[in-house]
């Protein structure tokens, strides 16, 4: 008893370490930009892809629905963050084509009151917002239906959004061919200032994704998360201990596309510049990528999951499309386009073989690093132990050919039509 | 715990590892001595996607360019110049990452880059990161407008509808039909411009069609375009689209003239094209048959050579013809060069400020900048397709 | 509108749409035997457009046309096996997830090997030859299409409705487990399932590239995806119902982009969806379940 109160305030006192830790290491790095861009600006989007992949985890994860409309809300919050923040001094330069319209331009003058930090807030709210209702009128005719058809219909979803915000019609909104630009980026961009230059630059984005992250940790351990669970777990069973199928999968839904979006609008001042075409498949395709090598069902692992793929992606694993002689021999392979091999057959070893991915669907616990460490240290005599600490489940009826990691869903395809 | 936890483990490990020793991954021709003094020039290019061959072409010649002026005096001290070159592969996403990678490697200035989309994209970086950086080819006027930090050494896409405007009219046409990519700045950009130009020229715009990026179909707004029977077709798009476009377009029996913007100006589109690419006709900013500059016409033989002694280069470039990507990226070189031999300096803030005030005569024609960081140009080149090859027709000049 | 454009854009809309409806039996099959949407499909009719370009550069065309679709079928059944086998008792998300993994795969593999440009399409003389009717002027391959796929099509129907492989098929596609337990030998059912789809893939693919000329790693992903969406529309697991599917998403979307609507052409195949999901799931042939595979 006594010894579980310390380890609790123990791992209490790790965590706040940590955490302090990579606040000072954050500004450290924010402060001196200049040097470590690359650092910096990985960081950042790694930081916006784990909220986005631990809000796909929700639904795809926790809840077994399958949807794949991520870039579809990302490119409404990123347009909406997107044209509410462009400063007004700059907007006529922007939409250089068509002109803005001028209802926009009087919202934007109405809204030009707040101070830029709210203004910011109050944007990625608001597309939130939009997101959250166009989530909630495509759930209705679609969660009635088999996952199958949510995953189609909002891949559909997401292609629409993205025709709609290119036409030529809605010009003088979304400058439609034309992109945005000039959307304020993180942090202190101007010397002179109380802070340094670059201040806030990595610790805006950081307490963003603390943020978002820790409300979907609240709701998946809320009742509403372990009736999310139930249904993933069976469908027919959750329905029969009481609970409303599509009342849950509807709240999942929209949960998961309002933060989605409001990680769209992230990216928007991240990217700084954006334009219809990069929300495009392939961007889902990445977010899911993150999801699976994270580890379906594990809040840690998606976190995880963004940054070792975007770090590996965008800096360590960037020399792959180079060619590249070490001592006068030509390594073979390594030409542009090769990275990306690389990645889809890594996905491919993980859907095939480690389905549970980095994490499983077990979360990160000091106490579990301690235990992976001692363990470690034991060596081989433990492997008995780790049996009865992590049992698998027996084999679902008939051994399958690979055995399916624990907590995921046994529907098992075929009864289900 | 499993087996499949060490492998990650051991995974990772090797991913810091290479990374560790691919932290250097050096551009293919900074191979001379390195001196102690070095000046960084980062190269911002597409080498891959949509536009990897122009932007390659483009690359060539910063690279002959360097190859001409490897080193540079600053206050009485030779500095080595070294490329940094990067790749932006067309894509707006890619482009901030590895604009921020130029960043932190510490280059003076940037030339780059080859799609007016990626320069736009890259741009706040380099502006809050102070570091100048000139695009050789980028015509679109939101490139440069807000952004203290970018200059252009070529013309602006205002300028480029109105000299096809006036080009169609000047050769009898009266309805002309625009067809733009949805979604690509460039395209519809262009397309609006030349709308207006040959609007205020008199002519009637008889059909106005657009297309999706990626589509590769273009039978149904053709057919639109046909019944409207036009004169001239304006379609500025992608080196990838042209061939399709030209191609389906003969095909429904659309007999009326194709004209697009510098894009065009590719051997892959005859190569794809063939017979029926020929009367197709562009503006562009460089003839290699013009040398009514000495200048110009010392940079075609040199750099013809450069591109004949390197079988690669030979082989992306389709051919020894000299590109005008390629002479404005040798401008463009040039020009920071000027710059950085005019602020004596190798700091970016010098150099830049060293720009704003530049003057020299390239292989283009003159470059000075105006208040936007643009280059004053009043005069474009027009070529047409015939015999399988780009054919010098007229200049055209417009205020 | 007058009337020989109207003609000239039904044309167009009817041979679009019959390569999409060769396209939508591929999905509409594995759909009605795995339950599977394989996405991958898209990218497997993508890769058969690079086999021909690479099999027209040393064998004449009328030798590279069969070796086109036998790659092509051997490329399907081997993603079957690799991809979609080892994960038949697995979670119904996994085997979605190795589907879209092998489409992000050979997307990039095709990236990496031909590059991203586009290659252009070789031509085949007979099928490019212009034919003039009147003001009317398209080349033959045009006119072939929709004649070509229709007789596919009764081809395939017979082969489900007279043989006794067609009769395991039908069978497998009913009750999967029941098919098992008298005999059936699944695997090699699903493995013929992903030989046709791979086959007329093939041949769609051939007659769609040949109108379009040019073939790059990206340009499965949207007839794919309307493809699914005609499968569905016409009732997903009927080969008929594919069939009228494809021809009506080739022919609205045709005269879409003609009214001036190009930017909303895709976003309706989409709408179209979300309709028919919301007051007809079953899709328009979909209470027939007479062929259904």
């Amino acid at each position: 008893m006594n010894q579980t109160v310390w380890k609790k305030r123990y791992s209490f006192y790790l965590s706040l370490l940590v955490l302090l830790v990579a606040l000072g290491l954050l500004f450290w790095l924010e402060v001196n930009k200049s040097n470590y861009g690359m650092a910096v600006s990985v960081i950042q989007k790694s930081l916006v892809f784990s909220v986005v992949a631990v809000s796909m985890n929700l639904l795809n994860g926790f809840t077994g629905m399958f949807s794949l409309g991520q870039a579809g809300f990302m490119a409404i919050g990123a347009y909406t963050t997107a044209i509410l923040t462009i400063p007004l001094s700059r907007v006529d330069g922007v939409y250089y084509m068509k002109g803005v319209a001028p209802w926009l331009k009087g919202v934007k003058t109405t809204l030009s009151v707040l101070p830029e930090p709210l203004l910011i807030v109050f944007a990625l709210l608001i597309g939130g917002m939009i997101a959250g209702i166009f989530a909630f009128f495509i759930g209705i005719p679609v969660l009635r239906l088999k996952s199958d058809y949510l995953a189609i219909a909002t891949l559909g979803f997401s292609e629409i959004v993205r025709a709609v915000i290119s036409s030529p019609q809605l010009d003088r909104v979304t400058n439609g061919s034309y992109g945005l630009k000039n959307i304020p980026g993180f942090g202190v961009t101007q010397a002179g200032g109380v802070l340094p230059v670059g201040a806030g630059s990595l610790l805006i984005p950081f307490f963003f994704a603390l943020t978002t992250i820790a409300f979907i940790v609240l709701v998946i351990n809320s009742s509403y998360g372990r009736a999310f669970k139930a249904i993933r777990e069976d469908e027919v069973a959750a329905e029969a201990m009481g609970i409303n199928l599509l009342k849950h999968k509807q709240l999942a839904f929209v949960i998961s596309s309002v933060i989605t979006a409001m990680a769209g609008g992230m990216l928007a001042m991240y990217m700084r510049s954006i334009e219809a075409r990069a929300f495009s498949v392939t961007l889902t395709y990445d977010i899911l990528l993150i999801v699976v090598i994270g580890g379906l069902g594990s809040v840690s692992g998606s976190v995880l999951g963004a940054f070792v793929v975007t770090f590996a992606k965008d800096w360590f694993l960037r020399f792959f499309d180079s060619p590249l002689v070490i001592g006068g021999f030509q390594v073979p392979f390594l030409r542009m386009g090769f990275r990306m091999v690389v990645f889809s057959i890594l996905l491919m070893i993980v859907v095939l073989f480690y389905r549970r991915g980095l994490m499983g669907s077990s979360e990160f616990s000091w106490k579990g690093i301690f235990r992976w460490i001692r363990r470690k240290k034991e060596g081989v005599e433990t492997t008995k132990g780790e049996m009865i600490d992590y049992p698998d489940p027996p084999p679902a009826k008939p051994a399958p050919l690979i055995p399916d990691p624990p907590g995921a869903p046994q529907e098992g395809g075929r009864d289900e039509r | 715990m499993k087996k499949q936890y060490t492998l990650l483990v051991v995974f990772t490990l090797i991913i810091a590892l290479i990374a560790g020793c691919a932290q250097t991954p050096s551009a293919p021709t900074d191979e001379q001595p390195s001196s102690d003094k070095v000046i960084r020039i980062g190269v911002f290019q597409p080498v891959t996607g949509e536009n990897g061959g122009g932007g390659f072409q483009e690359v060539l010649g910063i690279r002959y360019a360097h190859e001409k002026f490897p080193t540079i005096d600053i206050d009485g001290e030779t500095y080595a110049i070294e490329l940094v070159e990067v790749d932006n592969k067309s894509d707006k996403t890619e482009a901030v990452t590895v604009a921020a990678n130029l960043v932190s490697r510490q280059v003076s200035i940037v030339i780059g880059s080859y799609g007016s989309g990626v320069s736009i994209a890259a741009g706040p970086t380099f502006e809050e990161a102070q570091i100048p950086v000139i695009a050789p080819s980028a015509t679109n006027p939101q490139v440069t407008e807000g952004n203290d930090y970018y200059f252009r050494v070529c013309f602006l896409d205002p300028f480029q509808g109105k000299v096809m405007a006036t080009y169609a009219i000047d050769n009898g046409a009266t309805k002309a039909a625009v067809i733009t990519q949805l979604g690509d700045d460039y395209s519809s950009g262009l397309g609006n411009f030349f709308l207006k130009a040959f609007a205020d020229l008199g002519g009637e715009i008889v059909s106005e069609q657009q297309f999706q990026t990626n589509q590769t179909d273009f039978k149904a707004i053709l057919t639109n375009i046909k019944a409207a029977d036009p004169d001239v077709i304006f379609a500025p798009s992608s080196i990838a689209t042209a061939p399709l476009l030209i191609k389906q377009a003969r095909e429904l029996g659309i007999t009326a003239q194709i004209m697009a913007g510098d894009t065009w100006e590719n051997q892959t589109i005859i190569d794809n094209a063939g017979e029926d690419a020929e009367g197709v006709a562009i503006s562009t900013f460089f003839d290699e048959n013009d040398t009514s500059t000495p200048l110009a016409g010392e940079f075609v033989t040199g750099f013809k050579e450069f591109i004949n002694a390197n079988s690669e280069y030979y082989n992306k470039n389709g051919g020894d013809g000299v590109a005008a990507v390629s002479a404005l990226g040798y401008d463009a070189y040039l020009t920071a060069y000027e710059a950085i031999k005019a602020a004596q300096s190798t700091d970016s803030v010098a150099i830049r400020d060293a720009l704003v005030g530049i003057e020299l005569e390239g292989v283009t024609g003159a470059i000075a900048f105006d208040e936007n960081g643009d280059a004053k140009k009043n005069m474009a080149y027009i070529k047409v397709i015939q015999g399988g090859q780009f054919t010098f027709d007229k200049t055209v000049m417009t205020e | 509108m007058s009337f020989v454009t109207f003609i000239q854009h039904c044309l167009t809309g009817v041979s679009l749409g019959g390569a999409y409806a060769l396209i939508a039996i591929g999905y509409s099959m594995v759909y009605g035997i795995l339950l599977l949407i394989n996405f991958a499909h898209a990218d497997i009719f993508m890769m058969a457009g690079y086999f021909m370009i690479f099999s027209v550069s040393s064998f004449p065309w009328q030798i590279s046309i069969p070796i086109v679709i036998l790659g092509t079928v051997v490329l399907g059944v081997l993603i079957e096996k690799a991809a979609y086998m080892p994960l038949r008792s697995a979670p119904r998300m996994s085997i979605m997830i190795s589907a879209i993994g092998v489409s992000y795969l050979l997307q990039n593999l095709a990236t990496y090997l031909f590059s991203a440009l586009p290659q252009a399409y070789p031509a085949i003389p007979p099928l490019k030859r212009q034919i003039r009717i009147g003001e009317v002027s398209a080349s033959l391959v045009t006119f072939l299409t929709p004649v070509l796929t229709i007789i596919l099509v009764f081809l395939l129907i017979f082969l489900l409705r007279k043989t006794k492989i067609g009769m395991a098929m039908r069978a497998v596609s009913k009750d999967y487990d029941t098919s098992k337990l008298m005999g059936i030998k699944i695997n090699s059912i699903i493995s013929l399932t992903f030989v046709i789809g791979s086959a007329l893939a093939a041949v769609g693919s051939i007659l769609y590239f040949t109108d379009r000329m040019s073939v790059t790693p990206f340009s499965g992903v949207l007839p794919g995806l309307k493809c699914f969406v005609a499968a569905v529309l016409g009732g997903i697991g009927s080969v008929p119902g594919a069939v009228i599917g494809g021809f009506l998403i080739g022919l609205s979307e045709t005269f879409l982009v003609a009214l001036g609507y190009s930017t909303f052409s895709d976003a309706f195949t989409f709408l179209l969806l979300i309709l028919i999901l919301l007051f007809r799931p079953t899709g328009l042939m979909g209470e027939d379940l007479q062929d259904k595979v």
